[in-house]
Protein backbone atom coordinates (compact mmCIF):
# COMPACT_ATOMS: atom_id res chain seq x y z
CA UNK A 1 0.00 0.00 0.00
CA UNK A 2 3.01 2.33 0.08
CA UNK A 3 3.88 3.94 -3.17
CA UNK A 4 5.18 7.29 -4.36
CA UNK A 5 1.60 8.41 -4.78
CA UNK A 6 0.84 7.99 -1.08
CA UNK A 7 3.53 9.76 0.89
CA UNK A 8 1.07 12.15 2.50
CA UNK A 9 1.42 10.70 5.98
CA UNK A 10 5.16 11.34 5.94
CA UNK A 11 4.77 15.04 5.28
CA UNK A 12 7.67 14.56 2.88
CA UNK A 13 8.39 16.51 -0.28
CA UNK A 14 7.00 14.76 -3.33
CA UNK A 15 9.66 13.18 -5.49
CA UNK A 16 9.61 11.00 -8.55
CA UNK A 17 11.94 8.03 -8.93
CA UNK A 18 13.92 9.89 -11.60
CA UNK A 19 14.28 12.98 -9.42
CA UNK A 20 15.35 10.95 -6.43
CA UNK A 21 18.00 9.16 -8.49
CA UNK A 22 19.23 12.49 -9.86
CA UNK A 23 19.28 13.98 -6.36
CA UNK A 24 21.35 11.06 -5.13
CA UNK A 25 23.84 11.39 -7.99
CA UNK A 26 24.50 15.13 -7.67
CA UNK A 27 26.96 16.31 -5.02
CA UNK A 28 26.04 19.97 -4.44
CA UNK A 29 23.27 19.45 -1.91
CA UNK A 30 24.22 16.80 0.67
CA UNK A 31 20.82 17.03 2.35
CA UNK A 32 19.05 16.14 -0.90
CA UNK A 33 21.37 13.17 -1.41
CA UNK A 34 20.75 11.85 2.08
CA UNK A 35 17.01 12.22 1.70
CA UNK A 36 16.98 10.65 -1.77
CA UNK A 37 18.78 7.54 -0.51
CA UNK A 38 16.15 7.10 2.19
CA UNK A 39 13.32 7.83 -0.24
CA UNK A 40 14.41 5.19 -2.76
CA UNK A 41 14.26 2.55 -0.03
CA UNK A 42 11.07 3.80 1.52
CA UNK A 43 9.21 3.64 -1.76
CA UNK A 44 10.97 0.50 -2.92
CA UNK A 45 12.29 1.91 -6.17
CA UNK A 46 14.09 -1.17 -7.47
CA UNK A 47 15.01 0.07 -10.94
CA UNK A 48 18.57 -0.75 -12.04
CA UNK A 49 19.43 2.99 -12.08
CA UNK A 50 18.35 3.31 -8.45
CA UNK A 51 20.39 0.26 -7.41
CA UNK A 52 23.43 1.58 -9.28
CA UNK A 53 23.15 5.01 -7.65
CA UNK A 54 22.78 3.48 -4.19
CA UNK A 55 25.77 1.18 -4.76
CA UNK A 56 27.82 4.21 -5.73
CA UNK A 57 26.62 5.99 -2.58
CA UNK A 58 28.07 3.13 -0.50
CA UNK A 59 31.52 4.33 -1.65
CA UNK A 60 30.81 7.99 -1.00
CA UNK A 61 33.54 10.06 0.70
CA UNK A 62 31.88 13.50 0.68
CA UNK A 63 28.92 13.08 2.98
CA UNK A 64 30.57 12.98 6.44
CA UNK A 65 29.41 13.92 9.90
CA UNK A 66 31.51 15.63 12.59
CA UNK A 67 32.37 12.22 14.02
CA UNK A 68 33.92 11.02 10.77
CA UNK A 69 30.85 8.87 10.07
CA UNK A 70 29.22 8.29 6.68
CA UNK A 71 25.51 9.21 6.97
CA UNK A 72 24.83 8.76 3.26
CA UNK A 73 26.36 5.28 3.24
CA UNK A 74 24.14 4.33 6.17
CA UNK A 75 20.99 5.38 4.35
CA UNK A 76 22.10 3.72 1.13
CA UNK A 77 22.86 0.47 2.96
CA UNK A 78 19.43 0.55 4.62
CA UNK A 79 17.70 1.29 1.33
CA UNK A 80 19.41 -1.59 -0.45
CA UNK A 81 18.01 -3.94 2.18
CA UNK A 82 14.52 -2.99 1.04
CA UNK A 83 15.01 -3.45 -2.69
CA UNK A 84 15.35 -7.20 -3.01
CA UNK A 85 18.19 -7.00 -5.52
CA UNK A 86 20.86 -9.55 -4.65
CA UNK A 87 23.44 -7.77 -6.79
CA UNK A 88 23.88 -5.46 -3.78
CA UNK A 89 25.11 -8.29 -1.54
CA UNK A 90 28.88 -8.09 -2.23
CA UNK A 91 28.90 -4.33 -1.63
CA UNK A 92 26.94 -4.75 1.59
CA UNK A 93 29.43 -7.39 2.73
CA UNK A 94 32.22 -4.87 2.08
CA UNK A 95 30.32 -2.43 4.30
CA UNK A 96 30.75 -4.81 7.23
CA UNK A 97 34.39 -3.64 7.26
CA UNK A 98 33.54 0.09 7.25
CA UNK A 99 34.96 2.23 10.09
CA UNK A 100 31.47 3.57 10.77
CA UNK A 101 29.60 1.38 13.29
CA UNK A 102 26.23 2.49 11.92
CA UNK A 103 27.17 1.54 8.36
CA UNK A 104 28.10 -1.94 9.62
CA UNK A 105 24.82 -2.14 11.52
CA UNK A 106 22.77 -1.11 8.48
CA UNK A 107 24.67 -3.59 6.30
CA UNK A 108 24.05 -6.46 8.73
CA UNK A 109 20.33 -5.63 8.82
CA UNK A 110 20.11 -5.40 5.07
CA UNK A 111 22.00 -8.66 4.51
CA UNK A 112 19.43 -10.25 6.82
CA UNK A 113 16.45 -8.79 5.01
CA UNK A 114 17.90 -9.88 1.66
CA UNK A 115 18.40 -13.33 3.17
CA UNK A 116 21.94 -13.20 1.83
CA UNK A 117 23.56 -16.53 2.57
CA UNK A 118 26.88 -15.17 1.32
CA UNK A 119 26.84 -12.80 4.28
CA UNK A 120 26.96 -15.66 6.78
CA UNK A 121 30.74 -16.04 7.20
CA UNK A 122 31.52 -12.30 7.17
CA UNK A 123 28.83 -11.77 9.82
CA UNK A 124 30.17 -14.60 11.96
CA UNK A 125 33.65 -13.08 11.63
CA UNK A 126 32.40 -9.92 13.37
CA UNK A 127 31.69 -12.05 16.45
CA UNK A 128 35.38 -12.99 16.73
CA UNK A 129 36.63 -12.84 20.29
CA UNK A 130 33.18 -13.74 21.61
CA UNK A 131 31.65 -12.05 24.62
CA UNK A 132 35.04 -10.94 26.01
CA UNK A 133 35.63 -8.77 22.96
CA UNK A 134 32.09 -7.39 22.93
CA UNK A 135 32.75 -4.30 25.02
CA UNK A 136 31.79 -0.64 24.77
CA UNK A 137 33.75 1.75 22.63
CA UNK A 138 35.07 4.39 25.06
CA UNK A 139 33.09 7.60 24.67
CA UNK A 140 30.51 6.10 22.30
CA UNK A 141 26.99 4.92 23.05
CA UNK A 142 27.61 1.52 21.47
CA UNK A 143 29.71 -1.65 21.64
CA UNK A 144 32.60 -2.40 19.27
CA UNK A 145 30.30 -4.21 16.84
CA UNK A 146 26.55 -3.97 16.12
CA UNK A 147 25.95 -7.24 17.96
CA UNK A 148 22.15 -7.00 18.00
CA UNK A 149 22.00 -6.66 14.25
CA UNK A 150 24.58 -9.41 13.68
CA UNK A 151 22.84 -11.88 16.01
CA UNK A 152 19.44 -11.10 14.54
CA UNK A 153 20.82 -11.58 11.05
CA UNK A 154 22.31 -14.95 11.95
CA UNK A 155 19.00 -16.02 13.47
CA UNK A 156 17.17 -14.99 10.33
CA UNK A 157 19.63 -16.66 7.98
CA UNK A 158 18.94 -19.83 9.93
CA UNK A 159 22.10 -21.86 9.46
CA UNK A 160 22.30 -24.10 12.53
CA UNK A 161 26.08 -24.26 12.30
CA UNK A 162 26.18 -20.72 13.67
CA UNK A 163 24.69 -21.89 17.00
CA UNK A 164 28.17 -22.17 18.52
CA UNK A 165 28.94 -18.58 17.57
CA UNK A 166 25.65 -17.19 18.83
CA UNK A 167 25.18 -19.17 22.07
CA UNK A 168 27.92 -17.43 24.11
CA UNK A 169 26.09 -14.11 23.71
CA UNK A 170 23.19 -15.46 25.80
CA UNK A 171 25.45 -14.53 28.71
CA UNK A 172 26.22 -10.99 27.56
CA UNK A 173 25.52 -8.38 30.20
CA UNK A 174 23.69 -5.93 27.88
CA UNK A 175 20.01 -6.95 27.83
CA UNK A 176 19.50 -6.05 24.16
CA UNK A 177 22.42 -8.26 23.12
CA UNK A 178 21.30 -11.10 25.37
CA UNK A 179 17.78 -10.89 23.95
CA UNK A 180 19.04 -10.81 20.37
CA UNK A 181 21.01 -13.97 21.11
CA UNK A 182 17.96 -15.63 22.70
CA UNK A 183 15.83 -14.76 19.71
CA UNK A 184 18.44 -16.10 17.30
CA UNK A 185 18.90 -19.31 19.30
CA UNK A 186 15.16 -19.93 19.15
CA UNK A 187 15.20 -19.40 15.39
CA UNK A 188 18.24 -21.64 14.91
CA UNK A 189 17.16 -24.51 17.17
CA UNK A 190 13.37 -24.21 17.50
CA UNK A 191 13.79 -24.81 21.26
CA UNK A 192 11.07 -22.85 23.09
CA UNK A 193 13.10 -22.40 26.27
CA UNK A 194 15.29 -19.82 24.55
CA UNK A 195 12.32 -17.46 24.40
CA UNK A 196 12.16 -17.35 28.20
CA UNK A 197 14.59 -14.43 28.31
CA UNK A 198 12.23 -12.50 26.02
CA UNK A 199 9.15 -13.43 28.04
CA UNK A 200 10.91 -12.30 31.22
CA UNK A 201 11.77 -9.02 29.54
CA UNK A 202 8.07 -8.33 28.90
CA UNK A 203 7.75 -7.89 32.67
CA UNK A 204 10.84 -5.77 33.27
CA UNK A 205 10.73 -2.11 34.32
CA UNK A 206 12.22 -0.63 31.17
CA UNK A 207 9.61 0.30 28.55
CA UNK A 208 12.16 0.34 25.72
CA UNK A 209 13.22 -3.22 26.54
CA UNK A 210 9.63 -4.36 26.82
CA UNK A 211 8.91 -2.88 23.40
CA UNK A 212 11.87 -4.57 21.77
CA UNK A 213 11.05 -7.93 23.39
CA UNK A 214 7.51 -7.60 22.02
CA UNK A 215 8.84 -7.02 18.53
CA UNK A 216 11.34 -9.89 18.89
CA UNK A 217 8.61 -12.34 19.88
CA UNK A 218 6.47 -11.13 16.99
CA UNK A 219 9.36 -11.44 14.59
CA UNK A 220 9.95 -15.09 15.49
CA UNK A 221 6.21 -15.75 15.75
CA UNK A 222 6.34 -17.58 19.09
CA UNK A 223 2.68 -18.59 19.50
CA UNK A 224 2.71 -19.49 23.23
CA UNK A 225 3.62 -15.84 23.96
CA UNK A 226 0.24 -14.54 22.78
CA UNK A 227 -1.25 -14.10 26.25
CA UNK A 228 1.90 -12.54 27.72
CA UNK A 229 2.15 -10.10 24.81
CA UNK A 230 -1.45 -9.00 25.33
CA UNK A 231 -0.79 -8.37 29.05
CA UNK A 232 2.43 -6.40 28.60
CA UNK A 233 2.47 -2.77 29.70
CA UNK A 234 3.15 -1.06 26.37
CA UNK A 235 1.30 0.64 23.57
CA UNK A 236 -1.36 -1.47 21.87
CA UNK A 237 0.12 -0.45 18.50
CA UNK A 238 3.31 -2.37 19.27
CA UNK A 239 1.47 -5.31 20.79
CA UNK A 240 -0.64 -5.54 17.63
CA UNK A 241 2.48 -5.66 15.46
CA UNK A 242 3.84 -8.47 17.63
CA UNK A 243 0.55 -10.38 17.49
CA UNK A 244 0.46 -9.97 13.71
CA UNK A 245 3.82 -11.75 13.65
CA UNK A 246 2.41 -14.65 15.67
CA UNK A 247 -0.69 -14.86 13.51
CA UNK A 248 1.17 -14.84 10.21
CA UNK A 249 3.69 -17.41 11.42
CA UNK A 250 0.80 -19.68 12.48
CA UNK A 251 -0.83 -19.22 9.07
CA UNK A 252 2.32 -20.16 7.22
CA UNK A 253 2.88 -23.12 9.55
CA UNK A 254 -0.67 -24.47 9.13
CA UNK A 255 -0.93 -23.56 5.46
CA UNK A 256 -4.41 -22.03 5.91
CA UNK A 257 -5.82 -18.68 6.99
CA UNK A 258 -8.04 -20.07 9.74
CA UNK A 259 -7.14 -22.54 12.48
CA UNK A 260 -8.09 -22.68 16.18
CA UNK A 261 -4.74 -21.15 17.08
CA UNK A 262 -5.09 -18.37 14.52
CA UNK A 263 -8.59 -17.49 15.76
CA UNK A 264 -7.32 -17.41 19.33
CA UNK A 265 -4.64 -14.90 18.35
CA UNK A 266 -7.18 -12.81 16.42
CA UNK A 267 -9.49 -12.77 19.43
CA UNK A 268 -6.70 -11.27 21.50
CA UNK A 269 -5.84 -8.82 18.71
CA UNK A 270 -9.45 -7.64 18.60
CA UNK A 271 -9.18 -6.75 22.30
CA UNK A 272 -6.15 -4.54 21.56
CA UNK A 273 -7.78 -2.39 18.88
CA UNK B 1 -24.84 0.13 43.63
CA UNK B 2 -23.03 2.97 41.95
CA UNK B 3 -24.98 5.53 43.92
CA UNK B 4 -24.26 3.92 47.26
CA UNK B 5 -20.65 3.46 46.26
CA UNK B 6 -20.35 7.12 45.51
CA UNK B 7 -21.82 8.17 48.80
CA UNK B 8 -19.69 5.82 50.83
CA UNK B 9 -16.54 6.65 48.94
CA UNK B 10 -16.86 10.41 48.63
CA UNK B 11 -13.75 11.01 50.72
CA UNK B 12 -11.88 8.39 48.73
CA UNK B 13 -12.85 10.15 45.52
CA UNK B 14 -11.77 13.47 47.00
CA UNK B 15 -8.42 12.03 48.08
CA UNK B 16 -7.74 10.54 44.66
CA UNK B 17 -8.75 13.70 42.82
CA UNK B 18 -6.31 15.61 44.98
CA UNK B 19 -3.59 13.05 44.31
CA UNK B 20 -3.90 13.76 40.58
CA UNK B 21 -3.68 17.51 41.27
CA UNK B 22 -0.62 16.96 43.42
CA UNK B 23 1.26 14.54 41.15
CA UNK B 24 4.72 15.95 40.54
CA UNK B 25 6.26 13.39 38.18
CA UNK B 26 5.22 11.69 35.00
CA UNK B 27 4.98 8.26 36.64
CA UNK B 28 3.33 9.75 39.72
CA UNK B 29 0.65 11.18 37.45
CA UNK B 30 0.10 7.81 35.78
CA UNK B 31 -0.29 6.09 39.16
CA UNK B 32 -2.66 8.77 40.48
CA UNK B 33 -4.84 8.66 37.35
CA UNK B 34 -4.98 4.86 37.44
CA UNK B 35 -6.12 5.00 41.07
CA UNK B 36 -8.76 7.58 40.24
CA UNK B 37 -9.99 5.70 37.17
CA UNK B 38 -10.27 2.50 39.18
CA UNK B 39 -13.14 4.02 41.21
CA UNK B 40 -15.33 4.14 38.06
CA UNK B 41 -16.99 7.11 39.68
CA UNK B 42 -18.86 9.70 37.66
CA UNK B 43 -17.38 12.35 39.92
CA UNK B 44 -13.97 11.65 38.35
CA UNK B 45 -15.17 12.55 34.85
CA UNK B 46 -14.01 16.15 34.64
CA UNK B 47 -10.58 15.41 36.07
CA UNK B 48 -10.07 12.42 33.76
CA UNK B 49 -11.05 14.56 30.79
CA UNK B 50 -8.58 17.23 31.89
CA UNK B 51 -5.82 14.59 31.99
CA UNK B 52 -6.40 13.88 28.27
CA UNK B 53 -4.80 17.28 27.57
CA UNK B 54 -1.69 16.79 29.75
CA UNK B 55 0.60 15.30 27.10
CA UNK B 56 1.30 12.28 29.31
CA UNK B 57 0.44 9.19 27.22
CA UNK B 58 0.53 6.76 30.14
CA UNK B 59 -1.88 8.91 32.14
CA UNK B 60 -4.07 9.49 29.08
CA UNK B 61 -4.38 5.73 28.47
CA UNK B 62 -5.52 5.27 32.08
CA UNK B 63 -7.92 8.22 31.80
CA UNK B 64 -9.42 6.85 28.56
CA UNK B 65 -9.97 3.47 30.24
CA UNK B 66 -11.58 5.17 33.23
CA UNK B 67 -13.87 7.32 31.09
CA UNK B 68 -14.97 4.31 29.04
CA UNK B 69 -15.89 2.52 32.27
CA UNK B 70 -17.92 5.54 33.41
CA UNK B 71 -19.78 5.28 30.11
CA UNK B 72 -22.71 7.48 29.11
CA UNK B 73 -22.07 10.41 31.50
CA UNK B 74 -18.47 10.54 30.29
CA UNK B 75 -19.64 10.51 26.66
CA UNK B 76 -21.96 13.45 27.41
CA UNK B 77 -19.14 15.43 28.99
CA UNK B 78 -16.71 14.67 26.16
CA UNK B 79 -19.27 15.58 23.48
CA UNK B 80 -20.01 18.87 25.25
CA UNK B 81 -16.35 19.88 25.33
CA UNK B 82 -14.64 18.27 22.34
CA UNK B 83 -14.74 21.28 20.03
CA UNK B 84 -12.40 23.17 22.33
CA UNK B 85 -9.72 20.47 22.45
CA UNK B 86 -6.28 20.62 20.89
CA UNK B 87 -5.32 17.78 18.57
CA UNK B 88 -3.78 15.55 21.24
CA UNK B 89 -6.68 15.80 23.65
CA UNK B 90 -9.17 15.40 20.81
CA UNK B 91 -7.52 12.16 19.68
CA UNK B 92 -7.79 10.71 23.18
CA UNK B 93 -11.38 11.97 23.52
CA UNK B 94 -12.33 10.24 20.27
CA UNK B 95 -10.95 7.01 21.68
CA UNK B 96 -13.24 7.53 24.65
CA UNK B 97 -16.25 8.00 22.36
CA UNK B 98 -15.27 4.99 20.27
CA UNK B 99 -14.83 2.90 23.39
CA UNK B 100 -18.17 3.85 24.92
CA UNK B 101 -20.15 3.49 21.71
CA UNK B 102 -22.64 6.19 22.62
CA UNK B 103 -24.81 6.72 19.53
CA UNK B 104 -24.61 10.51 19.97
CA UNK B 105 -20.94 10.24 19.04
CA UNK B 106 -21.60 8.21 15.91
CA UNK B 107 -20.97 10.91 13.32
CA UNK B 108 -17.78 12.07 15.01
CA UNK B 109 -16.47 8.52 15.27
CA UNK B 110 -17.34 7.83 11.62
CA UNK B 111 -15.49 10.93 10.52
CA UNK B 112 -12.53 9.93 12.68
CA UNK B 113 -12.34 6.39 11.30
CA UNK B 114 -12.26 7.73 7.76
CA UNK B 115 -10.12 10.82 8.12
CA UNK B 116 -8.04 11.14 11.25
CA UNK B 117 -4.34 11.80 10.76
CA UNK B 118 -3.24 9.23 13.34
CA UNK B 119 -3.51 5.57 12.42
CA UNK B 120 -4.06 4.46 16.01
CA UNK B 121 -7.00 6.85 16.34
CA UNK B 122 -8.48 5.64 13.02
CA UNK B 123 -7.99 2.07 14.22
CA UNK B 124 -9.82 2.70 17.51
CA UNK B 125 -12.62 4.56 15.74
CA UNK B 126 -13.11 1.80 13.17
CA UNK B 127 -13.31 -0.76 15.94
CA UNK B 128 -15.71 1.51 17.85
CA UNK B 129 -18.17 1.69 14.97
CA UNK B 130 -18.73 -2.01 15.52
CA UNK B 131 -19.62 -1.50 19.17
CA UNK B 132 -22.25 1.23 19.08
CA UNK B 133 -24.92 0.90 21.76
CA UNK B 134 -27.73 0.68 19.22
CA UNK B 135 -30.32 -0.01 21.88
CA UNK B 136 -29.85 3.58 23.02
CA UNK B 137 -30.94 4.88 19.64
CA UNK B 138 -34.58 5.24 18.65
CA UNK B 139 -35.62 2.14 16.71
CA UNK B 140 -36.73 4.12 13.66
CA UNK B 141 -33.32 5.79 13.34
CA UNK B 142 -31.24 2.66 13.65
CA UNK B 143 -31.41 1.33 10.13
CA UNK B 144 -30.12 4.53 8.50
CA UNK B 145 -27.44 4.92 11.15
CA UNK B 146 -26.27 1.34 10.65
CA UNK B 147 -26.09 1.90 6.91
CA UNK B 148 -23.94 4.98 7.50
CA UNK B 149 -21.62 3.11 9.88
CA UNK B 150 -21.39 0.22 7.41
CA UNK B 151 -20.62 2.43 4.43
CA UNK B 152 -17.94 4.33 6.31
CA UNK B 153 -16.30 1.06 7.31
CA UNK B 154 -16.47 -0.30 3.76
CA UNK B 155 -14.40 2.75 2.75
CA UNK B 156 -11.99 2.24 5.64
CA UNK B 157 -11.28 -1.26 4.29
CA UNK B 158 -9.09 0.62 1.79
CA UNK B 159 -7.01 2.42 4.43
CA UNK B 160 -3.25 2.31 3.64
CA UNK B 161 -2.44 0.93 7.12
CA UNK B 162 -3.02 -2.79 7.72
CA UNK B 163 -4.07 -2.31 11.33
CA UNK B 164 -6.78 0.19 10.39
CA UNK B 165 -8.15 -2.24 7.79
CA UNK B 166 -8.06 -4.93 10.48
CA UNK B 167 -10.02 -2.62 12.82
CA UNK B 168 -12.53 -1.90 10.08
CA UNK B 169 -13.14 -5.63 9.58
CA UNK B 170 -13.83 -6.07 13.28
CA UNK B 171 -16.08 -2.99 13.13
CA UNK B 172 -17.99 -4.37 10.16
CA UNK B 173 -18.53 -7.66 11.92
CA UNK B 174 -20.06 -5.70 14.82
CA UNK B 175 -22.30 -3.64 12.55
CA UNK B 176 -23.43 -6.77 10.70
CA UNK B 177 -24.28 -8.52 13.98
CA UNK B 178 -26.28 -5.48 15.13
CA UNK B 179 -28.13 -5.29 11.81
CA UNK B 180 -29.07 -8.97 11.95
CA UNK B 181 -30.14 -8.51 15.55
CA UNK B 182 -32.45 -5.68 14.49
CA UNK B 183 -33.86 -7.71 11.61
CA UNK B 184 -32.02 -5.83 8.85
CA UNK B 185 -30.45 -8.93 7.28
CA UNK B 186 -30.54 -7.23 3.91
CA UNK B 187 -27.79 -4.82 5.03
CA UNK B 188 -25.07 -7.42 5.14
CA UNK B 189 -24.62 -8.41 1.49
CA UNK B 190 -22.18 -5.54 0.76
CA UNK B 191 -20.30 -6.39 3.97
CA UNK B 192 -19.78 -9.99 2.88
CA UNK B 193 -18.75 -8.88 -0.58
CA UNK B 194 -16.21 -6.42 0.82
CA UNK B 195 -14.79 -8.98 3.23
CA UNK B 196 -14.49 -11.64 0.57
CA UNK B 197 -12.53 -9.32 -1.68
CA UNK B 198 -10.21 -8.48 1.18
CA UNK B 199 -9.80 -12.13 2.19
CA UNK B 200 -8.55 -12.89 -1.30
CA UNK B 201 -6.62 -9.78 -2.22
CA UNK B 202 -5.24 -7.90 0.76
CA UNK B 203 -1.45 -7.59 0.75
CA UNK B 204 -1.30 -8.34 4.49
CA UNK B 205 -1.82 -11.96 5.51
CA UNK B 206 -3.22 -11.04 8.93
CA UNK B 207 -5.86 -8.87 7.28
CA UNK B 208 -6.83 -11.65 4.86
CA UNK B 209 -7.25 -14.01 7.80
CA UNK B 210 -9.39 -11.61 9.83
CA UNK B 211 -11.57 -10.87 6.80
CA UNK B 212 -12.07 -14.57 6.21
CA UNK B 213 -12.95 -15.15 9.84
CA UNK B 214 -15.42 -12.26 9.93
CA UNK B 215 -17.02 -13.54 6.77
CA UNK B 216 -17.46 -17.02 8.29
CA UNK B 217 -18.92 -15.61 11.50
CA UNK B 218 -21.34 -13.26 9.75
CA UNK B 219 -22.53 -16.06 7.46
CA UNK B 220 -23.29 -18.18 10.53
CA UNK B 221 -25.52 -15.39 11.88
CA UNK B 222 -27.91 -15.51 8.95
CA UNK B 223 -28.00 -19.25 8.35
Amino acid sequence: MTSPSQPASDAAPQLTAAQAIANLQQTDDQGDRYYAAWWLGRFEIDEPEAIAALLLALQDEDNRDTDGGYPLRRNAARALGKLNDLSAVPALIDCLACDDYYVREAAAQSLASLNAIDGLLPLVALLDGGVDAAVEVPGKPHLVQPYNAILEALGGLGNSETVENVAPFLAHEVPQVKNAAARAMYQLTGAGHYTQALLDTLRCDDLQLRRSALLDLGEVGYLPAAGAITQTLAENSIKLIAMKGLLEKQISRSGKLLSDEACEVMNLMDSLL
Amino acid sequence: MAVFGRMVDSTLLETRLQAVEAADSSQGMVDAVEALAELQDEGATDMLIRVLGYNNPGAAVAAVEGLIQIGTPAASAVLAQIDGYNYGARAWALRVLAGIGDPRGLDLVRETAAEDFSLSVRRAAARGLGAIQWEKMAADERRDAQIKARDTLLKVLKDPEWVVRYGAIVGLQGVAAAAVNDGFDDLIAPVLAGLETLAKQDETTAVRARAQWASVQISELVE
